[in-house]
């Protein structure tokens, strides 16, 4: 069989033509477009290593068939930054220390993007602690995950205030 | 891409003379929040093909038939391997490899000995044709019962525990120890099977071109794996390359040969393409190691002053039916408390289970999870605080041998600990303790230790003509912070900044960087990068003070200092010259130096080394469910110099929340029926997660060392996981008046005692 779809990438169009329904949206990314930034844990949904933004919500990418992403926009760890300059919460985990292997990295930032987006958190660790505990971090970095979230938070609500003179100078 | 090949933004942290000590942010983190950071799996070179693992479902047994035709009918299927066509290995893989290496299960015949052991491999041209084709070869068995628990297990006398450690040590008349006693308290204790679970599965790319054989792979020891690689394959250790630059976690289970990335190797040997096989979350219960279920006895004697006079510690661990891993428990016993007498001993037991191996803190996590708690025991019988009673047995001098400690700042760690836990205001008595909610709450220590090897390791250090160094050596971060701290060290010792040293590192290729197990890392490959380091600057200094035209000249090779880049004299810093201008005028392209590491006999002789630490932690527990969560966390360590405070304080909390994890979560559990693992994945194995952990303190406690060698550092490695157990355990206890004695504590447990 052969299904094609078309989905946006990190803001790049690609049409793919897929010769196998049962390929996963993680599997597409790693295996056959090059993006292997995204990582695969457990491939059960369990860990959140495989975390991407599929329009703007954070899903587990194992758990997704690629084929079933026709017309979606999807967001992985390589789509964050902006050139050089580091996303607000790419730039808190480094400096928090928010990680040790890196392996769970990719998947913990996706998934802090897309609670902050969600605004469900606030400034409580506590809230922070709960709905970040969809990732799981076997070194054990989740002090400094917590603290660079909040951080990150902070940081994109001071850039969203309206400019005032002396700010925009 | 590895951090040699990218620039990072790092700030400097930099203060003359040296890097070390400071808080510098990993040096690899812009790649790690990029995705840009490779990990094997990550790779897929052209004409890959994709190797998929049939494990068996049976514990014990042979495999009576599978369905190959049926397997190899399906779409995309390139090769399916079985012990019927498997090509040779050129070494016995029922023998065990040296030094370290273990019996491994390679398809050499129809044998099952565990569960989840590689039976077959398919070999495809997608991961979704190789995933079905495993599951069309539908196995069929012949099953024997297995052996799975403490009552049909074969027991046996180990000759050795962990590596290579005696199963059995005496220090003084252990019965007239307890003869001499006022009280003996005893108690049993249980802990359970625990996978590593690093987050990146078990990986390998291999390609082969001809007789060399390059391999993308997380592994701990380079040089070692690619030495037994060769005698493997047959071919010389020259034409194999490792390539790990970063390690999705290691936890000892990377540090060891097993079947399935010689498997993988082995496929694409046979196929002649290259080949990537990455091991399922399920498939890594059983070939690849664990923490091996422990039942241990403690005995403790004490006189009326509460004063230890024989300490008495068996366990018995299990191990595989065909090889020896028994987890060195008892032996964390011989490590902390003074006694006039002091035993140790260990059995081994024989399961169908696959070979436990060393995971963080082997022997010393699960001995000291026994051991704390029975020390709690014991004070609560005399009636004493356990901190008193952990003082009043506090071992000036190594408790078996009387050898004096290299250093040991114990006591300044259960201070500091203490006063910033509020460990004063403990009440002695348990149950007493209510917060605002109803929760009774509970506070307990222990206390953390753990050895300080250094291993042998070499690196080099090139100094180039503008002034500039590269530094090498194989060595391995799995996530402690190598590709930093072994920088830092290396810049110390260059008198660079950090951003003028470019580290290669991650590659069998290298100078050998020794192995990253055993907490000794840094010490080992940091002495060597170290050395390396001053070596290029003893011959700089060399070419400078013999050179009439420097303002160096005749200084002599000791009255220079080097920094920032430049060599001054020692009695005149006026005095000074870069480097780049005395490589210029000596007509130097570049110098070379070399460093090697290694501990010092005489002083290994002479000191007992060990890094310590105190650990106190509080317990809420809900009066009507039972349920525990751990509140507070305060770790008080000393390990010797540190080089990076960041990333040791990342050490500890990673360490404590292991910590956690055994005390509460961990376990995995076997179907006494069938051998198999009920909760093979990670929504039912449990680690915590970060609703699990609370707010967390690590004090660093200075420490320094002049014995355990020239730079002072120990290890922090695993120490967090060790006194953290029997914290908690001992907080439970405080809080709720019950002692659970089997690992991990649960809430039925404390259900049932009520």
């Amino acid at each position: 069989m052969s299904l094609s779809i078309s989905l946006a990438i990190n803001g790049r169009k690609h049409d793919v033509a897929l010769d196998d329904p049962r390929v996963t949206l993680l599997d597409l990314l790693r295996e056959r477009l090059d993006l292997p930034g995204t990582k695969k844990g457990c491939d059960r949904g369990q860990c959140g290593a495989c975390t991407v933004l599929i329009d703007g919500r954070r899903i587990n990418s194992c758990l997704t068939l690629a084929a079933s992403l026709d017309g979606a926009e999807i967001t992985t760890i390589e789509g964050l930054s902006d050139g050089e300059d580091l996303h607000p919460v790419q730039a808190a985990f480094i400096e928090h220390d928010a990680f040790q292997c890196g392996y769970c990295t990719p998947g913990q930032i996706m998934s802090a993007v897309g609670l902050i987006k969600e605004g469900m958190a606030g400034d409580d660790p506590e809230r922070v602690r709960e709905l970040m505990s969809g990732n799981i971090c076997r070194c054990g970095a989740y002090q400094g995950i917590t603290e660079a979230v909040l951080e990150a938070q902070r940081k994109l609500a001071d850039r969203e205030k309206p400019a005032t003179g002396k700010d925009a100078a | 891409m590895s951090p040699d090949t990218q620039s990072t933004t790092i700030p400097r942290h930099v203060r003359h003379g040296s890097n070390a000590g400071q808080p510098v942010s990993r040096r690899d983190g812009v790649l790690k929040v990029t995705g840009a950071a490779t990990y094997a799996a990550d790779n897929h070179p052209e004409g890959m093909l994709h190797a998929v693992i049939v494990p068996s479902t049976i514990a014990r047994g042979r495999v009576r038939s599978l369905d190959v035709s049926a397997a190899k009918a399906h779409p995309g299927i390139v090769e399916v391997i079985t012990p019927e066509n498997r090509i040779p290995l050129h070494f016995d893989p029922n023998d065990k490899m040296p030094p370290f290496g273990f019996r491994v299960e390679v398809l050499q015949d129809d044998s099952v000995r565990y569960v989840n052991q590689p039976i077959a491999v398919v070999v495809a041209e997608t991961l979704e044709a190789a995933t079905e084709g495993a599951r069309l070869l539908a196995p069929r068995y012949e099953e024997e019962l297995p052996r799975t628990d403490l009552d049909n297990g074969e027991r046996y006398d180990a000759e050795a525990v962990g590596v290579g450690a005696p199963a059995v040590t005496t220090a003084g008349d252990i019965d007239a120890g307890f003869a001499a006693a006022t009280r003996v308290t005893e108690a049993e204790y249980y802990t359970p099977p625990q996978y590593h679970n690093a987050m990146e599965p078990h990986a390998v790319v291999a390609e082969w071109n001809g007789d060399h054989l390059t391999l993308d792979m997380p592994n701990q020891a380079l040089r070692m794996s690619a030495a037994s690689y060769a005698q493997y394959f047959g071919i010389p250790v020259e034409n194999v390359l490792i390539r790990s630059p970063f390690l999705g976690g290691g936890f000892g289970s990377k540090a060891i040969l097993n079947g399935p990335q010689i498997l993988g190797i082995l496929a694409a040997r046979q196929v002649g393409r290259p080949v990537k096989l990455v091991l399922t979350r399920a498939q890594m219960y059983g070939p690849v190691g664990h923490r091996g279920r422990t039942w241990q006895k403690l005995r403790l004697g004490t006189d009326a002053e509460g004063k230890l006079t024989a300490l008495h510690h068996t366990s018995i661990g299990a191990t595989s039916s065909f090889d020896d891993f028994v987890e060195p428990a008892a032996n964390t016993s011989l490590m902390l408390y003074a006694s006039p007498a002091i035993r140790a001993d260990h059995k081994g037991l024989r399961l169908d289970i696959g070979t436990p191996g060393p995971m963080r803190a082997p022997g010393e996590a699960s001995g000291s999870a026994a051991l704390e708690v029975a020390i709690d025991e014991a004070a609560q019988a005399c009636g004493m605080d356990p901190l008193a009673f952990r003082l009043a047995n506090y071992a000036e001098t190594e408790p078996t041998s009387g050898r004096p400690y290299s250093s040991k700042a114990l006591r300044e760690c259960y201070e500091q600990g203490a006063a910033s836990f509020g460990w004063s205001n403990r009440p002695l008595e348990p149950g007493t303790m209510r917060d605002e909610n109803g929760f009774l709450v509970g506070w307990g220590m222990g206390t953390a230790v753990f050895p300080c090897p250094q291993f042998p390791a070499e690196a080099r250090a090139t100094l180039r003509a503008d002034g500039t160094a590269l530094v090498e050596t194989g060595g391995v971060d799995m996530g402690q912070g190598a590709w930093t701290a072994l920088a830092q060290l290396a810049a110390e010792a260059l008198g660079l900044d950090l951003d003028q040293v470019e580290f290669h590192s991650g590659r069998s290729d290298l100078p050998d960087g020794g192995v990253a197990g055993g907490s000794g890392h840094t010490a080992s490959a940091g002495q060597a990068l170290s050395n390396a380091g001053s070596d290029v600057i003893a011959q700089l200094s060399e070419i400078a003070v013999n050179d009439p035209d420097s303002p160096l000249f005749g200084a002599g090779n000791i009255g220079v200092v080097a920094g920032e880049g430049r060599l001054y004299r020692r009695d005149d810093e006026t005095r000074s010259e870069t480097y780049a201008e005395i490589l210029a005028r000596a007509g130097r392209a570049e110098l070379v130096g070399s460093g090697k590491s290694g501990r010092d006999p005489a002083s290994a002789d002479r000191f007992a080394m060990n890094s310590h630490g105190a650990v106190f932690a509080e317990v809420k527990v809900d009066p009507a469910l039972m349920q525990v969560k751990v509140t507070r966390l305060v770790g008080a360590f000393a390990a010797g110099r540190v080089i990076n405070p960041k990333l040791v304080r990342s050490q500890y909390y990673g360490g404590m929340i292991w910590g956690i994890s055994f005390a509460l979560q961990e376990e995995a559990l076997a179907d006494r029926r069938t051998g198999r693992i009920m909760n093979a994945d990670l929504a039912e194995y449990h680690v915590p997660v970060n609703a699990d952990v609370p707010e967390m303190e690590a004090i660093l406690v200075p420490e320094v060392d002049p014995h355990v060698s020239p730079l002072g550092i120990k290890g922090v490695g695993e120490i967090g996981v060790t006194g953290t157990v029997g914290a908690i355990a001992n907080a439970v206890w405080h809080a709720t008046g019950i002692r659970v004695r089997k690992y991990p504590i649960r809430l039925e447990d404390l259900l049932a005692r009520r």
